[in-house]
């Protein structure tokens, strides 16, 4: 049952990962964004423009309102125009090729054949965007307007709309029409920073398991209890270590986190030698 | 011959071989790849020495080559995130190198944009004469029957200009009659405003495209024939040759730019229904980069129609000036795009 679930969880980041081959013949696996990340940072981006828009506004309020001249207007057109036409092209064509809402999120854009990230492409991408941005607002809006369009139409006309602009939803890579049109991808590209390594603590020594208690798990398990020590939350550890105690039988000796490490540091050596020795022990499922 | 010395004696236990070592032993190349990278992505090369900039590559592959090491014997989860995102943000920044802003910027002028404004010429004619065509056909409706004007221009735009004006009304419009100076001091504001508008709609006609590139067309085509239609009604009053003046000086350059957007549009349609030997796909990819760097020189072109539209317009009140300056620009913009130049093959 649960290796059935595991398998496919497996199955599933398979998907999500596209083969990505280095010159140097590395195999480096971008990760495709999710549409949740993605909807985040276009939101988080929306909310950065309308700030700044406000902020402008007000600036160039004060300016007009204190040089009484009507100059102030033009500059306050243009720069709206400029914000919000090149916010997307100006961040996507730094050096992170990502806007400030997608560097929170932790996505960035690359080319879908591997190359350079071009200006064109970018470009490409953003003015998409305004169509599939605008047009359900159009849509409504026009709907609106017009008595004569009736409410179903309105409806066909947004439905329609909704369909382009939620294009991402429909295909494996999570592309957008833009993304589509521009050859790009969404990649994840957050910055994992580089952690302490537990499995040399000193504490590791403390116990000393026999190779029948260390053969219950696989690898998914050791990085779950991986997972469990790096948070240190103390509830989590009591109920993994009781489950593990259990599994194993051991009575309830140590304090929580000696156990743990001890296991860990112990079960990760024999997965790990079973590594060069070409065995990969998925998970506890899987024959040792 | 000294023989080499002994292998230092391993650590008894088994478990030490291991990864924990291997990880003591190149820690501090990544760290130090990271301190780079952070730098370059926050200063640039400029940021670097050159010292440290020929260090780049060789910690970039340190580094790759500890991510397969680390991958085929290293079972720690952190340890193998922080590699694998240590890769992947070495490899775009050092194959992800590009040329500095300034040479892009000469190069995009130079050749890039007319060479893209070339390469899309079928499509621009295909475009130009769909608006000939919507023009034609509303001024022939128009001609014939002025109660079709009210069909194709809606009353906000028309403001007033429509088959029951008078010809002193119209006349006026166009900037000779008396009331010709009152708007002046709002010029800026409406030249912007004629620039900001008129770009988005270009944008639209451009990513319309991909839907075959039908909508794009019909866009354009109902912009041939509001055109006509009013061309129609001045034309009924006399006023042909005025108003051919009042459109001409800056509609060469917008209805050139709003051709080049649609052939853009155009251009990524085409590549979806007849993608060729490519797949779909690519040849979407492709046609997009080319219209990508069209719509830019499209939102360059607006800005200057609009400039002249919200300016010249305006303060140039004779017909015949008019008229050359229109032409000036269209001979300016024709002999950028299409006259052939050394290295312009690519």
């Amino acid at each position: 049952m649960t290796a059935a679930v595991n398998a496919k969880a497996r199955a599933a980041r398979a998907k999500k990962t596209r083969q990505f081959v280095t010159p140097e013949g590395v195999d480096l696996e971008l990760r495709i964004a999710g549409a949740g990340l993605r909807f985040g940072a276009l939101l988080v981006d929306l909310l950065l423009i309308l700030a700044a828009l406000i902020l402008f506004s007000l600036f160039m309020l004060w300016v007009g309102i204190a040089s009484q001249s009507d100059v102030a207007v033009v500059v306050w057109m243009l720069g709206a125009f400029v914000l919000r036409t090149f916010w997307f092209i100006g961040f996507e064509l730094g050096s992170r090729a990502a806007t400030p809402g997608k560097r929170l999120m932790g996505i960035r854009v690359v080319a879908r054949d591997g190359g350079r990230l071009t200006a064109d492409a970018v470009v490409a991408r953003n003015l998409i965007r305004e169509l599939e941005l605008f047009l359900p607002l159009m849509m409504l809006g026009v709907g609106a307007a017009e008595d004569t369009v009736s409410g179903w139409t309105m409806l066909a006309g947004v439905l329609w709309s909704l369909t382009l602009s939620l294009f991402l939803l429909f295909n494996r890579d999570r592309m957008r029409m833009g993304d589509l049109i521009a050859g790009t991808w969404v990649v994840m590209a957050e910055r994992a920073k580089l952690d302490a390594d537990i499995a040399v603590d000193a504490a590791g020594e403390a116990m000393i398991f026999t190779d029948a208690e260390l053969s219950v798990y696989g690898i998914f398990e050791l990085q779950e209890l991986e997972r469990v020590l790096r948070h240190r939350d103390a509830r989590a550890m009591r109920e993994v270590a009781d489950t593990i105690r259990a599994k194993i039988g051991r009575p309830v000796a140590e304090e929580d986190d000696v156990f743990l490490l001890s296991y860990y540091r112990q079960l990760k050596a024999r997965l790990e030698r079973g590594l060069l020795f070409g065995k990969r022990r998925e998970d506890k499922y899987a024959s040792d | 011959m000294i023989p080499p010395p002994p292998p230092p004696p391993r650590a008894c236990d088994a478990p030490s071989f291991s990864t924990s070592r291997f990880r003591a032993e190149r820690e501090a190349d990544w760290l130090a790849f990271d301190r780079l990278l952070t730098r370059l992505e926050k200063k640039g090369a400029k940021g670097l020495s050159s010292d440290e900039l020929l260090q780049l590559p060789i910690l970039y592959r340190a580094t790759l080559s500890s991510l397969s090491i680390a991958r085929a014997t290293s079972l720690d989860k952190a340890l193998l995130a922080h590699l694998e995102a240590l890769s992947i943000r070495g490899y775009f920044l050092i194959y992800g190198v590009r040329e500095s802003r300034w040479n892009r910027l000469r190069r995009f002028f130079l050749t890039d944009w007319p060479a893209a404004v070339r390469s899309v010429w079928k499509e621009t004619i295909v475009i130009a004469l769909i608006i000939l065509l919507g023009a034609l056909t509303s001024y022939s409706l128009v001609s014939s029957n002025p109660e079709w004007y009210y069909n194709f221009v809606d009353e906000g735009m028309a403001s007033g200009r429509d088959p029951r004006a008078s010809a002193e009304y119209l006349q006026s419009t166009l900037g000779h009659g008396k009331d010709a100076g009152e708007g002046e001091s709002g010029l800026h504001i409406f030249a912007t405003y004629l620039f900001t508008h008129n770009s988005r709609v270009s944008i639209l006609s451009f990513a319309l495209g991909f839907a075959f590139g039908v909508p794009t067309m019909m866009l354009e085509f109902y912009q041939g024939i509001g055109l006509g239609a009013m061309m129609a009604v001045f034309a009924a009053k006399g006023l042909g040759g005025d108003f051919g003046g009042w459109l001409f000086i800056h509609g060469t350059t917008e209805l050139f730019a709003a051709a080049l957007s649609g052939a853009a549009g155009l251009r990524i349609g085409t590549a979806v229904v007849f993608p060729g030997a490519r797949g779909r796909l690519e040849a979407a990819a492709a046609a997009g980069r080319t219209a990508g760097k069209v719509m830019i020189g499209v939102i360059l072109m607006l800005l200057a129609a609009g400039l002249l539209e919200g300016f010249g317009r305006q303060l140039v009140t004779d017909t015949m000036l008019r008229y050359a300056i229109g032409a000036l620009m269209l001979l300016l913009w024709l002999s950028y795009y299409y006259i052939p130049r050394r290295g312009g093959a690519a």
